[in-house]
């Protein structure tokens, strides 16, 4: 009797999770598995239907040695991530603390502080941006700035310039990011609070000894979630190009999916990173305590 | 006596007028972009050129408006739009709501592994599944026809889907249950009891799935632009290929009056048109979005 129970409830189980099982089969298992198939071959499209002709890791090879542009387009977007990561991760961790503050106009705040996440679509940004509404004209010409990219190594002075020019749109992909950070920060309990001033703590002691370190487990799910959608957003060059090489005759199918796993791989590389990190981070934090 | 208290006055004033001024300032970068569009759509020729004019246009000029209009093609393209946005957003907010009732109440062989892969699916951009999707969709003849949003939103793989599942997951598992036992010992069949009872008491998860859900969809262009193509081209995709669509419209020819140029303000005006329906939708709705992580608890691990 007890066994059909725990039958009967598997079974509504897998009932009600069925909706899902058969989407991820179906339109994302099955893609992606598909999609490294197709890279591995030429893919002509012809009115019966599609060809394919195996050509190895002939797509993947002319990506990085043929192909002029992606090699240089993969390290724009790993430099995009050196610099969009912590700027966005330290902006709406403060931006987070200061909305924390028991301040009159809070919600009015909120609202303006989450705007980017309504606005922001791919085209809208790209006009934006086109038009020069994302910079801050005076902030590029800064004759301290230009000096400063003239005196450090070109890489880093490249990445500077990336930084500057693009910092508004930075900003722009941290709206959820900051929701999650002020969730997690009413979550604090206040005796640890209360607890912290009995001793003789600080506003400035509290913040970076108990405050901050209170954040870090929620500030890893906020890397994978800036990564992926600012890897993802339409705007980003290598999707562009996916975009475009896929309906390129010379190019074609085979090697637009050879270039969405390579992508989807350095994407993966970035986060494995983040996850070492957070693994290391934990253990550490279990030895000491 | 009175001194470090008047001066702890003072300090917490300086401190609170300094947390204003950055609050403020920070404000104002996600402000200026929208004051850029609203002050330049409603500027005309001359006050474009004019180097006096920075931000109040000298009169309200709704000319671009007009114009920027019959190049998005603004009423049919908004519906188009509220179609293909709306249709998914509510399967995916049902589905989603269904599945994580699912990993949430019952205990079946796999949980584990498939929650694992219900996290990962979130990792796995749409630009790795989209070739074969596109395939697929081709040989099923369901390109540029609705269903090929439908069906992925219904099965819980849309846009971001799997945030979805786990909000509703993490609020079920909030959920009480004693309410749903004592329907069970009444003799209530499971999916009635999710249905009158686990539903109910859902709602703030479902209208937060489904607001996200739908800026979601709206603002998605790459998906859009590849399984719905021209036919179904929502404002944003409009305003992609606003210059080119401008251009058609109205042929350049420097000696006919008819002929325009396609100016900063005609673009603006274009922006704005096309933002400006989520910005109505944000204004009605905003507590729910601003407040969303409150109310579903999703933060919880």
């Amino acid at each position: 009797m007890r066994m059909k129970i725990r039958t009967r409830e598997a079974l509504q189980g897998l009932a009600f999770i069925s909706p899902w099982l058969i989407g991820f089969l179906v339109f994302t298992l099955v893609p992606l598995v598909r999609t490294f198939w197709l890279s591995l071959n030429e893919v002509r499209v012809t009115a019966s239907g599609i060809r394919t002709f195996f050509v190895d890791f002939k797509n993947y090879k002319d990506a990085f040695l043929t192909d002029v542009t992606f090699s240089g387009m993969l390290i724009d977007y790993a430099l995009q991530m050196a610099v969009y990561i912590p700027v966005i991760i330290s902006f709406s961790m403060a931006v987070a603390l200061l909305l924390n503050l028991k301040i009159k106009g809070q919600g009015l705040f909120r609202t303006i502080f989450f705007l980017p996440v309504i606005i922001s679509s791919g085209p809208v940004l790209a006009e934006l941006t086109d038009k020069g509404a994302m910079t801050f004209e005076g902030l590029t010409n800064l004759g301290f700035l230009v000096n400063l990219q003239a005196t450090l190594p070109p890489s880093i002075a490249r990445l500077l310039a990336f930084a500057v020019g693009s910092f508004i749109v930075i900003l722009w992909f941290s709206g959820v990011q900051i929701l999650i950070y002020l969730a997690s920060l009413q979550k604090i309990d206040r005796s640890m609070y209360e607890a912290a001033r009995i001793d003789g703590a600080s506003g400035w002691q509290i913040l970076w000894k108990l405050t901050i370190p209170s954040l870090i487990p929620i500030t890893f799910i906020n890397i994978v979630y800036t990564i992926v959608t600012v890897s993802t957003f339409s705007t980003s060059a290598v999707i562009q190009k996916i975009q475009t090489d896929m309906y390129r005759p010379e190019k074609g199918l085979g090697y637009a999916s050879a270039l969405s796993w390579i992508y989807f791989l350095v994407m993966l590389a970035i986060i494995g990173m983040f996850v070492l990190i957070n693994v290391i981070y934990r253990k550490k934090g279990g030895e000491r305590s | 006596m009175n001194v470090p208290r008047l001066n702890r006055k003072v300090k917490t004033a300086a401190g609170i007028a300094s947390v204003y001024f950055t609050l403020l300032l920070i404000g104002f970068v996600f402000i200026y972009p929208v004051i850029y569009i609203v002050s330049y759509s409603f500027m005309d020729t001359e006050d474009l050129v004019n180097p006096l004019v920075r931000w109040l246009p000298t009169k309200l000029y709704i000319g671009n408006f007009s114009e920027a209009a019959r190049v998005l093609d603004f009423a049919p393209t908004l519906m188009k739009t509220l179609i293909v946005t709306v249709l998914p957003s509510i399967l995916q907010t049902i589905s989603a709501s269904i599945v994580g009732y699912g990993f949430s109440r019952f205990r079946f062989p796999g949980k584990k592994i498939m929650l694992a892969a219900l996290l990962a699916t979130f990792i796995i951009p749409p630009q790795v599944t989209m070739i074969p999707q596109f395939l697929m969709f081709r040989d099923l003849k369901l390109l540029e026809t609705i269903w090929a949003f439908i069906l992925p939103a219904t099965f819980t793989q849309g846009i971001r889907s799997a945030i979805f599942v786990l909000i509703f997951y993490q609020f079920f598992n909030m959920l009480p249950r004693s309410l749903e036992e004592a329907a069970k010992i009444d003799g209530a069949s499971t999916f009635k009891i999710f249905y009158r009872i686990a539903v109910p008491s859902a709602t703030p998860a479902y209208i937060i799935a489904f607001l996200f859900s739908l800026v979601w969809y709206w603002n998605e262009t790459t998906l859009t632009a590849l399984y719905l193509g021209e036919k179904w081209a929502t404002l944003p995709l409009k305003l992609q290929n606003f210059a080119v669509t401008f251009r058609r419209l109205y042929p350049a020819d420097p000696y006919s009056v008819v002929g325009k140029n396609l100016n900063e303000a005609i673009v603006m005006a274009g922006t704005f048109l096309t933002l400006i329906p989520l910005l109505m939708i944000y204004f009605f709705t905003q507590s729910w979005f601003v407040e969303s992580i409150d109310r579903t608890g999703i933060t919880g691990e």
